[in-house]
């Protein structure tokens, strides 16, 4: 009833090929986008915009990026914190040196190309590993990194307390960045980059290089036996996925806890993006987006929980819960929808093209 | 020792200080093995890299101690925590296992993040989240070999170590259930053909897991006190993994030797000229650069696919 694919003929090969074929599909999308982009900003209260739209989009950006890794191109990443921490440090490092006639996003995208360059290095020993022997290897990266970024005081301006507080940048004379900014400012800058990387990743994986990613995924042998280079594939996976994690580390220091430190991208970081990527389903740029959404807003529902039943528990009791209910949901969804969020949300798509008249 | 020190021309106590280090870091290799081992006894038998079992270590730790502390002698409480991670096995292979047979193995490993998760609340909530300190016995005095000062504790946890490995080398060897695991371990379509129930043998390997994390949890704990940086420790345990291989025995014990006296050294003789605590990730750095050249790891089986 709501989404049909009957009449709709395609005349050129370029309307055929659209990232949205079906008209109703794109205009849903692009009022996705605009409401989020205009109507939100102008009805969500503070609370909202900054403490669950801010970093669920930018904990988006992260699982898109583990995902090319982890879900497009098969390489299980833990070093997913790390490569955040490289983004994060190194644009901060930018934005406090830069000339001022920079733009503001200039940093972040810099510091998003620091954490590629590391994700090639941290990728090489893909080339020999695979599995969990890479997983593990990639641990080195989230280790490594939060030592380097902590001992060495060039990345903080040798910064007394090597926390520094990220600075507050304008764009029109509108403070995005920093303790400075409103919460709608940082939300529409972050949303920005979400649409904007979004979009591009969506592009990427049905070109070329996204189905030689795809066909090292499916069966390495067979893709090297057509002409794929391994080399050049899997690195590109690395830079690329790390860049999509060193914007959102960026991000995340600048728009969300508004400080660079290390301890916001540790090991814990890696599993939650991780967690993401997996719930939300591997190889879906939209489960990303659910999965984010879904893994970082059940601790905040599981903690409210007792009080909407009236039930008074102490601190620490309802935190060793919440970790109960959170190990055992991540395995149940695991049980029952092993393909993730993305998977229901297609199988719900199925359904509205019949409805409702299945027969 | 003088004289070997003569040879090569350095202080007689430069050297003895660098054994202590050595010795030192060969034990703490021994704590990291234990943790190694129980990784590497699942992995073999269900090829599920079981990320839990750092949290298996706390868990037991836990429980042993909250029985003591219930006034129960040592021994029994040994016995009740076994209860305890027998029930555990029992649980995860009818909750978790089962009904993931023939997922990808990602999946498999998510849901031991879960089971690790899911165990770190149970166990605070049952237990309490304090430190606890654990008193078994085990000797505390310090020992010396010339000049070289050793810690009688660390002494205790190679001597309990060489015995679990034998045990365990002796169960894997003579008995039937030993001949069923390594039957698994080598094929499972093989195994269940020959009516190996697949199952049973789940329940027993993590059991038998549960007992290693039971023995690493009491010897770290004794050490450390009982507390939940227990299982950020057990993250050690997985460069060890890689350095010896996934699948083997002797691999998990011997590359946690190389990784203790490695990081300590390092941390002795290049630590300063770096700011200091590369000991948090000299390991995996190591193993990183091993994997490049020796992808199968010291004793791994070679049938490791090449990319």
């Amino acid at each position: 009833m709501f989404y049909r694919e009957a009449g709709q003929f395609k005349t050129t090969y370029a309307a055929d090929q659209q990232l949205l074929p079906i008209p109703m599909d794109k205009w849903f999308v692009i009022a996705v986008a605009l409401f989020a982009l205009i109507v939100v900003p102008m009805i969500g209260s503070q609370y909202w915009l900054e403490s669950i739209l801010l970093p669920v989009l930018i904990l988006s950006i992260a699982a898109i990026g583990l995902n090319i890794l982890t879900g497009y191109c098969g390489q299980l990443s833990l070093g997913t914190g790390g490569f955040m921490a490289a983004g994060a440090y190194m644009s901060y490092k930018i934005a406090t040196n830069m000339p001022d006639f920079l733009p503001v996003w200039a940093p972040i995208l810099g510091g998003g190309l620091f954490a590629a360059a590391i994700g090639v290095v941290f990728g090489l020993p893909s080339l020999r590993i695979k599995g969990f022997y890479l997983a593990v290897a990639t641990l080195a990266a989230q280790f490594f990194l939060s030592w380097l970024f902590q001992k060495v005081p060039w990345f903080v301006n040798n910064s007394i307390s090597g926390v520094p507080s990220a600075p507050s940048e304008t764009i029109f004379g509108v403070y995005v960045t920093g303790a400075q900014a409103s919460p709608e400012a940082k939300y529409v800058f972050v949303l920005v980059f979400v649409i904007v990387l979004a979009l591009l990743a969506r592009n990427l994986v049905r070109s070329r290089i996204g189905r030689s990613w795809m066909a090292i995924r499916d069966m390495d042998i067979a893709a090297e036996l057509i002409g794929i280079r391994p080399l050049q594939t899997k690195l590109s996976a690395f830079a690329i996925s790390s860049f999509y994690c060193g914007v959102a580390g960026a991000l995340w220091s600048f728009c969300y806890i508004n400080t660079v430190e290390p301890t916001a991208f540790d090991i814990d970081r890696s599993f939650q993006v991780l967690f993401m990527v997996i719930v939300g389903g591997l190889g879906s740029i939209l489960g990303s987006f659910f999965g984010a959404a879904f893994i970082f807003l059940l601790p905040i529902v599981l903690n409210n929980v007792p009080a909407w039943f009236g039930l008074t528990l102490a601190t620490d009791v309802v935190s060793h819960l919440e970790f109960m209910v959170f190990g055992a949901a991540i395995i149940f969804f695991l049980i029952v929808e092993p393909h993730g969020l993305a998977r229901l949300w297609q199988i719900a798509k199925e359904k509205l093209r019949l409805w409702p008249f299945p027969h | 020792m003088e004289a070997i020190a003569g040879l090569v021309g350095i202080d007689p106590f430069e050297l003895w200080f660098f054994f202590e280090v050595l010795i030192g870091g060969l034990m703490s290799g021994v704590m990291y093995a234990l943790v190694a081992l129980g990784f590497v006894l699942i992995f073999k038998a269900s090829s599920v890299f079981n990320f839990s079992q750092g949290v298996m270590v706390l868990f037991a730790a836990l429980n042993f101690v909250g029985f003591i502390g219930l006034g129960v002698p040592a021994w029994a409480s040994f016995i009740l925590t076994m209860l305890v991670m027998v029930a555990l096995a029992f649980t995860v292979e009818r909750v978790v296992l089962r009904p993931l047979v023939n997922q990808p193995h990602i999946s498999l490993f998510m849901a031991t993040i879960g089971i690790a998760i899911f165990l770190e609340g149970f166990g605070e909530l049952i237990w309490g989240s304090s430190i606890k300190p654990l008193d078994v016995g085990i000797p505390e005095g310090a020992v010396f070999m010339g000049d070289a000062m050793i810690q009688e504790a660390d002494l205790f946890a190679a001597a309990v170590a060489t015995v679990l490995v034998a045990v365990l080398a002796l169960f894997f060897t003579y008995t039937r259930i030993g001949r069923a695991l390594r039957a698994v371990a080598d094929d499972h379509q093989a195994a269940m053909s020959v009516g190996i129930p697949l199952n049973t043998i789940w329940v027993i390997v993590w059991s038998v897991a549960g007992f290693v994390a039971l023995v690493a949890g009491i010897m770290w704990g004794s050490k450390l006190g009982v507390q939940f940086s227990l299982a950020i420790l057990a993250l050690k345990a997985l460069p060890v993994l890689i350095l010896g291989g996934f699948t083997s025995i002797p691999g998990a014990i011997i590359g946690g030797l190389i990784i203790g006296a490695g990081e300590k050294l390092a941390e002795v003789y290049f630590g300063q000229m770096v700011g200091g605590a590369i000991e948090e990730w000299f390991a995996y750095i190591v193993a990183m650069a091993f994997l490049v050249f020796r992808p199968q790891g010291l004793f791994g089986e070679k049938i490791i696919e090449r990319v």
